[in-house]
């Protein structure tokens, strides 16, 4: 990954925004690293557009600080800041041509339209579009008008990029596709780039660091591989991928590792600072085995639902903890409603998370 | 430092050392003062009036005006920089205003300050270009200011525009209110008298009930309350059977009532009241029929309580119908067609479901008639015969014999309480409270068709309705052509002649008809204040519904209130405020561009909040991120986009300022005569057959202004996408 010159970090210091009485981001606290991609992800209402607005100053901070590199750009507007944003709407100009759209940027800034047009013309080579120029936003296709609006963006070679859920009006398979070409872009250009949606597979495939917000705060920052191996809490667990949740009780520690109770199956977890005592565990899905044979350490349980999907089977399984929802690859080994199973937990993929 | 502020130091100082700082006699654009400029003491300009011409106290002035050389260079993240500015605007504006109102032509204008500085011995008159510039410059001084220190995302431009609307909304609007209502506790000698105030408000005529016991006439505040809740009732009937049969019938003619909705608009309130008389009165066509054919003896019946109701009707049920059929077309389908499947039948679909569901907006229409009809002058002023209603009492206090201001001022308080009551219920119980359930998704479905009985009343009332309005129309525009209405029913284009005969004389043409002074002046005022009054609302409806500021929602009451004043409170109020130092405006054209400019404003307002709600925000928003300003994002996105929007408001502020009377009637003057006080003029003179010409050449210029604008606007919104398109997908997140 080469990391472009211009980008820049992004340091939000005690960030508040207020809307009335309604607090949409609350005291947020993080730093982004010139040129990595980081994901603003959590459930509609937690902030995380707020977030990237404050970011491009379409809204200001009711209190804190924020700094785009070295510079604090708190109080400055939009027009003021080195930040481009791509809209979920791609908010394309609909009474200009896609050229028009693309060189708006430069000429607003005082470049001439001649020199405007022929960079308008080159960036939308880059993404694809050579041709489509003299076209009004309305005659392209909801992924050409998502191109165009990159292009329109990437123009200025902005310090910080933002995307706001720009997959979210295209179809599924383009959805996969054009989540790879930003991807690549981005680690082409190098360019800092913050991205938000909910949808926590898109979170998971395009970033290199993933802020999980909830309620205005943030819930959890880490990489994909350390927030769906150890989630900080409940929220995160159930959030990123599926996980039953079941009581345990942590009956000693030893080390790094805790002694815990679950369903009278006795494991070694790391105990992630939790005293002994009550606790939850988040138990993925793909780490519970089913076998029709009795095996040691192992829960009984008999199976409540069955379901085909072709790739996997999905099951519910009555057990002493509750039901537990278990994905099972080898689907030639179909178990149907009211087999009798015993339920094996794996290494990985169960995770204490703290009590309540 | 930012170019914005050294361009308005340099307007301020224009202003306060070339130009003169008090108001040129014989108007805004006569130049003659150029001569004795800059020594005589009434043309200099306030540098030189301070200095040598012994006016002291707009010294101050220029110390304010200096302050802000002193952060020319600094930095707009420099603390002082917002601090000097906020204190050279606040301090300036307050005092220029301030010295304006104390020191008058008289001189000093209180006791107290007389006795505090003792006599002045000097005068001053209304403010000038250089005044008008000074404070411009402060006002935008203490916007800059506020900008700088992060208000509304820093945004100069934004600031900016909200200060220059609240100020000239406060000038034109609340100023003149507040001198109604300091008037109303003075007796005409300008002396405080709350004993007085209330003598008079409580006063028989105007709440005396001696019409339920004996026969005699009730008090004005009652005839008005009256009137204008059978007129609101029957308009909003009207107006609902109008709108049921435009969308739930077979009804082959739905263009034609189309066309109905355009009348009022084109039409001079009081022309309406002119046809009726020209119809049901003593010596009109009805009533000779009567005769002829019954024996009827003519009478004077329609002057008073009918008279005024059938006129009104006639010219506010198109209003009530505009209003409705919205309201009727807005019911989703899918509600009606979901109560017939539940097996109700249609008649119980429409009393059970559609109704219900209609009831908002018919309180709507029944608060708008209601509103129209307190404040219409004109009708009762031809019609009114022995009814007295509260507008046309406060045009006789002050202009008839008693010559009495502050019973004026009393009686346009009384009226304004009624107007903004409804004004108020209207935005506070019915703004939020509507089921227009029409969405941008494809609703499919069709409206039921009217129960039958529905479908007879329906056509029973309003047929013949139409019928009488296509009657009235017929007279207004045939009757120009008869000799003497009622007596001589001959052919002549006399009356045409004698308003609009051209001559060629010495010099070429010479406009010799009678009625071409008002013609040229109203059409010059109507397209003067017609662009001021789109551009003012517009910018208004930018503000209101792109941005988010402490205090927007009185910004919005404010903004929107001059519909609810009626025209003759406004004129009161603009006669009070605006006779006397320090903004002296009666008499010239420009209170008449102001006058509509905010009379109208509403009308603007409301069409850019509509189109404007239209166009997604993220659009200004990706323009922002794209480093343009919010000027050049108003510029090159808003504006293109609202272009339908423009036009509209053009044509109905034009339209508007041609047909307004009751406002116009205390600020016309012998240079600037207006058409329709000049056509009223006429009637008081029982002169019809010239105002009736008049008044149908009147309607027939606006109706081709009318198709003029529509067609270009039907050519755009063909030759493009329609404006759905512009509103792409809202986003949240």
């Amino acid at each position: 990954m080469t990391t472009k010159s211009t980008a820049a970090s992004v340091r939000f210091q005690s960030v508040v925004k207020a809307f009335g009485e309604v607090v949409a981001v609350r005291d947020l606290n993080f730093t982004i690293e010139p040129g990595s991609l980081v994901t603003l992800l959590g459930p509609s209402g937690c902030g995380k557009t707020t977030t990237l607005r404050l970011i491009a100053g379409l809204e200001m901070s009711t209190s804190g600080k924020i700094l785009i590199g070295a510079l604090e750009v708190t109080k400055l507007p939009a027009s003021e800041r080195d930040v481009c944003m791509v809209f979920q709407s791609y908010a394309l100009f609909p009474h200009m041509t896609v050229l028009e759209n693309v060189a708006y940027g430069l000429s607003v800034s005082g470049m001439p339209k001649a020199e405007a047009h022929a960079k308008a013309e080159q960036q939308l080579a880059l993404v694809g579009l050579k041709g489509f120029g003299a076209r009004l936003p309305s005659e392209l296709s909801g992924g050409q008008q998502q191109r165009v609006a990159v292009a329109r963006a990437l123009i200025l070679e902005p310090e910080v990029l933002l995307f706001d859920e720009p997959l979210s009006n295209l179809d599924a398979k383009l959805r996969r596709h054009v989540r790879q070409e930003i991807c690549d872009l981005q680690r082409s250009l190098g360019l800092t780039t913050v991205y938000v949606t909910h949808d926590q597979e898109e979170a998971l495939a395009v970033s290199d660091r993933i802020i999980v917000m909830r309620n205005a705060e943030i819930a959890q920052t880490g990489t994909p591989h350390e927030l769906y191996e150890e989630p900080a809490d409940l929220f995160v667990a159930d959030f990123i991928g599926d996980a039953n949740v079941v009581t345990g009780e942590i009956k000693a520690l030893d080390g790094a590792l805790a002694v815990v109770d679950i369903g009278g199956v006795e494991r070694r977890l790391p105990h992630r600072g939790l005293p002994p005592g009550e606790v939850d565990v988040a138990i993925r899905p793909e780490a519970i085995h089913l076998s029709r044979e009795r095996v040691d350490d192992s829960l009984s349980g008999t199976v409540s639902k069955a379901t085909y999907l072709g790739s996997h089977l999905e099951y519910s399984v009555e057990t002493p903890l509750g039901e537990l929802f278990v994905i099972d690859h080898r689907v030639d080994g179909f178990a149907p409603p009211g087999t009798t199973v015993s339920v094996v937990m794996a290494d990985r993929g169960v995770t204490l998370v703290g009590s309540g | 430092m930012r170019r914005s502020v050294v361009l308005w130091l340099a307007v301020g100082w224009v202003g306060l050392a070339v130009l003169p700082w008090y108001a040129i006699e014989d108007g805004f654009w006569n130049f003659a003062w150029l001569d004795s400029y800059p020594v005589d003491s009434d043309v200099g300009p306030a540098l030189l009036q301070g200095l040598g011409h012994g006016r002291w106290w707009l010294l101050p002035v220029c110390l304010a005006l200096a302050a802000p050389l002193g952060i020319l260079g600094r930095w707009k993240t420099d603390p002082w920089f917002a601090a000097v500015l906020l204190m050279a605007g606040g301090f300036g504006l307050a005092y220029t205003l301030a010295q304006g109102f104390a020191i008058g032509i008289r001189g000093w204008e209180f006791e107290a300050l007389e006795t505090a500085f003792g006599e002045l011995g000097d005068r001053q008159f209304g403010m000038g270009y250089g005044a008008v510039l000074v404070c411009g410059a402060f006002l935008f001084f203490l916007t800059e200011g506020i900008a700088a220190r992060g208000a509304i995302k820093g945004d100069v431009f934004v600031v900016g525009s909200i200060g220059l609307v609240i100020a000239l909304v406060a000038a034109f609007i609340f100023f003149p209110i507040t001198r109604i209502l300091i008037s109303a506790v003075q007796d005409n000698d300008e002396n405080f008298a709350p004993a007085l105030f209330f003598t008079k408000l409580f006063s028989g005529d105007i709440w005396g009930l001696e019409c339920l016991t004996a026969n005699l006439t009730c008090g004005v505040a009652w005839n008005s309350l009256f009137m204008a809740i059978l007129v609101g009732a029957g308009t909003t009937a009207m107006g609902l059977a109008f709108a049921l049969i435009a969308t739930r019938t077979g009804f082959r003619a739905k263009k034609l009532l189309r066309v109905l909705t355009v009348l009022p608009i084109i039409t001079p309130p009081f022309v309406i009241g002119l046809a009726v008389i020209l119809l049901f009165g003593r010596s009109g066509a009805v009533s000779t029929f009567l005769e002829w054919a019954f024996a009827i003896e003519p009478s004077r019946w329609i002057y008073g309580l009918p008279g005024i109701w059938l006129a009104q009707m006639l010219a506010f049920t198109p209003i009530a119908f505009l209003v409705l059929i919205g309201v009727v077309e807005g019911i989703s389908p899918a509600m009606e067609e979901a109560a017939i499947t539940l097996r109700a039948d249609t008649w119980r679909t429409f009393v059970t479901v559609s109704l219900p569901l209609m009831r908002p907006g018919l309180a709507n229409a029944f608060l708008l008639g209601f509103i129209e009809s307190l404040a219409d002058f004109g009708n009762p002023m031809v019609l009114g015969g022995d009814y007295d209603v509260l507008s046309i009492e406060i045009f006789f206090a002050i202009v008839g014999a008693q010559h009495d201001q502050s019973r004026a001022a009393v009686l346009a308080i009384v009226l304004l309480a009624f107007t903004l009551s409804a004004f108020y219920a209207q935005r506070r119980w019915l703004g939020r409270k509507s089921y227009a359930t029409i969405t941008g998704k494809g609703d499919s479905g069709l409206h039921m068709h009217l129960p039958r009985r529905l479908k007879i009343l329906s056509y029973g009332t309003a047929l013949p309705w139409a019928a009488l309005t296509a009657v009235i129309y017929c007279t207004i525009m045939f009757g120009g052509f008869v000799e003497s209405w009622g007596r001589d029913h001959g052919f002549t284009l006399r009356h045409y002649l004698e308003a609009f005969s051209v001559t060629t004389g010495a010099h070429g043409l010479v406009w010799s008809g009678a009625a071409w002074n008002s013609f040229w002046t109203t059409l010059e005022i109507a397209a003067i204040s017609a662009p001021l009054t789109a551009g003012i609302g517009l910018l208004t409806a930018y503000i209101l519904v792109r941005q988010r500021f402490v205090g927007k929602d009185a910004f919005e009451f404010g903004t929107m209130l001059s519909f609810a004043i009626p025209g003759t409170v406004i004129g009161i109020g603009y006669i009070l405020a605006f006779n006397v130092p320090p903004i002296e405006l009666t008499g010239t054209g420009v209170i008449l561009v102001i006058c509509f400019m905010f009379r109208n404003m509403p009308v603007g307002v409301r069409a850019g909040i509509a189109a404007m709600s239209q166009i997604d925000q993220s659009l200004d928003e990706a323009s922002l991120t794209l480093g343009a300003r919010s000027f050049t994002t108003l510029r090159k996105i808003v504006l293109p986009l609202l272009r339908p929007a423009i036009i509209a408001a053009l044509v109905f502020s034009f339209v508007r300022a041609m047909t307004a009377i009751s406002a116009v009637i205390f600020l016309v003057s012998a240079n600037y005569d207006m058409a329709t006080s000049y056509i009223l003029g006429r009637v008081e003179n029982s002169d019809f057959g010239l105002a009736i010409a008049y008044s149908s050449v009147l309607i027939l210029v606006m109706l081709c202004a009318i198709v003029l604008i529509q067609v270009a606007v039907g050519q755009r919104r063909l030759g493009r996408r329609g404006a759905q398109q512009f509103g792409l997908e809202g986003s949240t997140g």
